[in-house]
């Protein structure tokens, strides 16, 4: 079991944690520093990759291990290090793609990185949350850094509303979870997920209406972030507003974190209650699914729908929620490690194909690409049908994952309605291989700047894509063992 | 059998693919030979199946097994017996014989090609996977190939019929998923093993409530894929956009995949439900013969008229297939590969005609013998072999499913008859107006004759109907003993029903059948 002394202070457990804010202080500096002698800003995109996989060494490092430390409130466990590389993943992935992009819309500034970076500590933090108020802080933190990045093009007005957009809307949303952290303080008299749990253990079960209501405010605090429906009006203009970048990092990133807390939090704290929230999450789960996948039909801007897809796919992940098993919290993450791949490569081909001022983001703007451009059509094409979980693709072993610990849970009609989801998503996601195989081409793609780094990044997409979806019982195995500690 | 001949033929179109990938995509000749070489290897090397097949055995044979992922159960696991070993000997022979007739196609031939190749990997892989979850992979993989031969390739309409036909496709399969999850649960409580195994699945002692819904889920996916009346809309559209390479795959084999799928996994799987089914998938099936052979005889598109005999011809498998006998389960997978044949064959044949004329209208055609007297030759027989003409193919097929369904229910097979009558009015009538009478359009007089090119296509077809249809036992007696073996996986775990169907009438079938779930013993499969 866990090594529970009260008053470890462990440095090593967060070391992963100071060495992204070492590097996040080094590139704020050296971009003040050396701004005048190098006019490009290469170096800064590479400083941030090699903190991120000096993180990512260190996190390896502490594989196996279970610690909880600074009294507690903090823990190092399979979970949180596989969140860890999760969102080290997106970050990396994230900077990869924006290093052109950002040059091209004239935003590249080094703050950008340090954001990115600091982001991804909140995020982490997050996941190793082992109390409530750790994982708000890491909530904020996250949140506060993407904010900002949200509104990283000063001169657009778009991005500007989109940043105050998100900033007003997640205040709220915050609030409700401190509300929601702060009553179940009362309550219980603790905020140590652990001690929650014995709490509620102790009165056998039967749940305060104090408790209960602490639950839905939480509930609503991390649905915020997780782009679930009721709380998901912010996301398509925010999508749309901010810079495709941080789009990509918004869609992948803060969900995989709200998703972490998720789990961590009803998993641990409220897992012997699970009939109490499991209804919530099920309508939850279904409006999600539902309204985001009927109304990215509609959408005719690829960022908007993506945004939409992304609040589907969040639906998707809820219904694992629900299973509320070892299967469904394993198939979360699988998924989770699924969509950045075919989600960060959709963007990153978005990014190639448009120009700047974010120019040619139609979905009609792609006609005919597969003729002009054949390499990124197939790209994109993997990650579509990845998405509307297509086998041999990472979406399909993904889908299939979540809705088995569904049908293991006896939620066959919950799983009715993610497979007839599915089916409604695979019509949007198909356009996008009609416009580009199936329409004449209405625009020239010859003046693309493509640099090497976001080719890595859409091989690396590609490669994890066809990995999960062929291969998938290495990785498959590593999540099965990434939960044990959580219950 | 050292040699992996299932997995050679399954992922050599792979490699074929990888090989064209390299080839300058401006070398479109090489593109073709290479593509059309590596699909006739293929042929060549499914060969041994049938050599080698033993015709004695019901077991799977050439069975090959591979832990894929095995913290789900799930194993590369694949095999063959009698269902299947004709079905992986047609998708071989029949691609080949695509390509060649794809030989025109010069738009982006490359990717053609290998939409072509991907497909008969995902064609092979549907009919030899014992594992469910990789039966499910093959079965949605071989849509992308399908669904981008129709979208780019086709028609004027095509992106309509190729977007229909993905999401009917999918709709269909999505519930099939979650019923083979389903199964996937079941057998775990019961064996206490997480295994995908088909042949573990047939072992499961499931109770009739259960069987019911999941032969549901299992044939909504096959009866969409037959498809069944009514659920062929997307079928004419479809066919009708293809090109026609897509159109013979299509009619030829992937319609297949939905009779192999109720022979393979909705019969044996839940015997009692299928026998409680009998009455409405056979009213379908009547319906569909009727209703397909009635609506062909108004077509004026040759194409459509086609593909609308098909929707009876298949009617004619389904009714065969639930006549519950040896006669018709024999006679529904001989016409299976009868339809693969024949079908693919005017599918060709139209094709060539348009290519000629590029039109499909019957009205721009008439008295074509005396142009082009041995297309004349070749379309007729085919034709006669679409009508089921003794001696030749179709004839057996048919007669062996019109033998069963006359032992099971005398009704529906009066009724399935009058599908031939019709079928030989709209296929004659058809031939009459396309091929006989004067030449009522100039452009008609200066047509060629078929080239070498189009022998090599038609001759291999056309020897196999005749070959079929003269002497069939040497197809026959490989299925006998997988047949025969899933009579009696279907009669052993419906012995209760089949007995109540005695007694009774069988339109009380149904009722009775309910109460009759409780003599099966309850155990722990309820669910």
């Amino acid at each position: 079991m866990a090594n529970t002394s009260v008053m470890t202070f462990n440095i090593l457990s967060i070391l992963p944690i100071l060495i992204l804010a070492g590097f996040g202080m080094i590139v704020l500096v050296t971009d003040i520093v050396s701004s005048r002698k190098f006019g490009d800003k290469n170096y800064l995109a590479y400083i941030s990759l090699l903190g991120i996989i000096i993180a990512g060494i260190f996190s390896r490092n502490s594989v196996g291990t279970t610690l909880f430390s600074f009294s507690e409130s903090f823990a190092i466990d399979n979970y949180s290090l596989f969140f860890n590389f999760i969102f080290l993943l997106s970050t990396g992935l994230t900077v990869l793609i924006s290093h052109s992009y950002i040059k091209r819309e004239e935003i590249n500034h080094g703050e950008y990185y340090a954001l990115l970076l600091f982001a991804t500590i909140g995020m982490m933090l997050m996941a190793s949350g082992a109390d409530l108020l750790n994982i708000y802080i890491g909530l904020e933190v996250m949140s506060i850094s993407i904010y900002i990045l949200t509104g990283f093009k000063r001169s657009k007005l778009t991005s500007n509303e989109a940043s105050l957009k998100y900033f007003l809307l997640g205040a709220f949303a915050t609030g409700f979870l401190l509300y929601g952290i702060s009553i179940i303080y009362g309550t219980t008299g603790t905020i140590s997920l652990k001690q929650i749990a014995c709490f509620i253990e102790g009165k056998g079960g039967a749940l305060d209406p104090l408790l209960l209501m602490g639950m839905g405010l939480i509930i609503i605090g991390l649905g915020f972030k997780v782009a679930s429906v009721p709380f998901h009006a912010w996301v398509p203009d925010v999508y749309e507003g901010a810079p495709t970048s941080i789009t990509a990092f918004m869609s992948v990133g803060p969900k995989a974190a709200g998703f972490a807390a998720f789990l961590r939090i009803f998993m641990t704290a409220f897992g012997s209650t699970h009939y109490e929230w499991q209804k919530i999450i099920y309508v939850l789960a279904v409006l999600t699914m539902t309204i985001g996948n009927v109304v990215a039909i509609a959408q005719t801007n690829i960022k908007r729908m993506l945004a939409y897809s992304s609040i589907a796919h969040a639906g998707y992940l809820l219904i694992a929620l629900v299973a509320a098993n070892n299967m469904g919290v394993s198939g979360t993450l699988f998924y989770i490690l699924a969509y950045i791949f075919m989600n960060i490569g959709a963007f990153a081909i978005v990014i190639v194909l448009s120009q700047k001022g974010d120019e040619f983001i139609q979905i009609n703007d792609y006609a005919g690409l597969g003729y002009k451009r054949p390499l990124l059509a197939i790209a994109m094409t993997l990650f579509m049908l990845s998405m509307a979980g297509i086998p041999p693709m990472a979406g399909f072993v993904g889908k299939f994952y979540i809705f088995s610990a569904a049908m293991k849970s006896g939620y066959v009609g919950l799983a009715v309605i993610g497979v007839i989801n599915s089916v409604i998503s695979v019509y949007y996601y198909l356009r996008i291989t009609v416009i580009m195989y199936m329409k004449e081409p209405t625009r020239d793609f010859s003046p693309l700047t493509i640099s090497p780094l976001i080719v890595a990044a859409i091989v690396i997409s590609v490669v994890g894509t066809l990995q999960l979806g062929i291969f998938p019982s290495k990785v498959m195995e590593i999540v099965q063992h990434s939960i044990l500690t959580l219950k | 059998m050292s040699l992996p001949i299932l997995s050679l033929i399954t992922f050599l179109p792979i490699i074929g693919v990888i090989f064209i990938l390299s080839i300058d995509s401006k070398k479109q000749e090489l593109v073709r030979i290479t593509s059309l070489l590596v699909s006739i290897v293929v042929f060549f090397i499914s060969l041994p199946l049938y050599f080698n097949f033993d015709a004695r055995a019901y077991e799977m044979q050439f069975v090959e097994k591979l832990p894929w992922i095995p913290s789900f159960g799930i194993n590369y696991y694949v095999g063959i017996d009698g269902v299947s070993l004709f079905l992986i000997l047609l998708t071989t022979f029949i691609t080949p014989l695509s390509i060649l007739a794809s030989w025109h196609i010069t738009k982006s031939i490359k990717e053609y090609m290998i939409a072509m190749l991907v497909l008969e990997t995902g064609m092979i892989g549907v009919f030899i996977s014992l594992d469910l979850f990789l039966f499910y992979v093959f079965w949605e993989l071989m849509l992308i190939p399908m669904y981008l031969l129709i979208g780019i390739w086709g028609g004027p309409r095509r992106i309509y019929a190729a977007v229909k036909f993905f999401i009917y496709t999918m709709a269909g399969s999505v519930f099939m998923l979650l019923a083979i999850i389903a199964l996937y649960f079941l057998n775990y409580r019961t064996t206490g093993e997480y295994t995908f195994n088909l042949l573990e699945f047939y072992r499961l002692d499931l109770s009739f409530a259960v069987q019911f819904w999941l032969f549901l889920a299992f044939a909504l996916a096959f009866a969409i894929k037959v498809p069944m009346f009514p659920f062929h809309t997307w079928l004419p559209d479809a066919h009708v956009e293809a090109p026609t390479a897509g159109s013979v795959i299509l009619a030829g084999v992937l319609l297949k995949m939905g009779t192999y799928g109720f022979v393979r996994f909705c019969l044996p799987l839940f015997p009692e439900a299928s026998h409680a089914f009998i009455p409405v998938i056979s009213w379908m099936a009547i319906v569909g013969i009727i209703y397909g052979a009635l609506v062909s005889m108004v077509q004026d598109d040759l194409k459509k008229l086609v593909a609308y005999s098909s929707v009876s011809h298949l009617g004619f498998v389904m009714l065969g297939i639930f006549a519950f006998n040896i006669q018709g389960i024999e006679g529904g997978i001989t016409q299976m590969i009868n339809h693969g044949l024949s079908t693919g064959a005017l599918f060709l044949i139209v094709g060539m005609l348009y290519e000629r004329r590029h039109t499909r209208m019957i009205a721009d055609f008439g008295g074509l013998t005396k142009q082009i007297p041995v297309f004349a030759t070749f379309f007729m027989i085919v034709t006669l072999s679409s009508i089921g003409l003794p001696g030749l193919n179709g004839f057996v097929g048919e007669f062996l499913i019109l033998v069963g369904v006359f032992k099971s229910r005398m009704l529906y097979a009066s009724l399935a008859t009058s599908g031939i009558i019709l079928a030989a009015v709209y296929m004659l009538w058809m031939f009459q107006r396309v091929m006989f009478h004067g030449i009522t359009h100039e452009e008609n007089k200066t047509l060629k004759d078929m080239n070498k090119r189009e022998w090599a296509i038609l001759l291999p077809i056309v020897a196999m109907i005749f070959w079929i249809g003269i002497y069939p036992n040497s197809f026959l007696r490989k299925m006998d003993a997988s047949v025969n073996h899933l009579l009696k996986q279907v009669g052993d775990k419906a012995n209760i029903v089949s007995n109540v169907r005695v007694q009774s009438k069988p339109e009380q079938l149904q009722e009775n059948a309910t109460p009759k779930i409780d003599i099966v013993p309850e155990n722990k499969t309820e669910w």
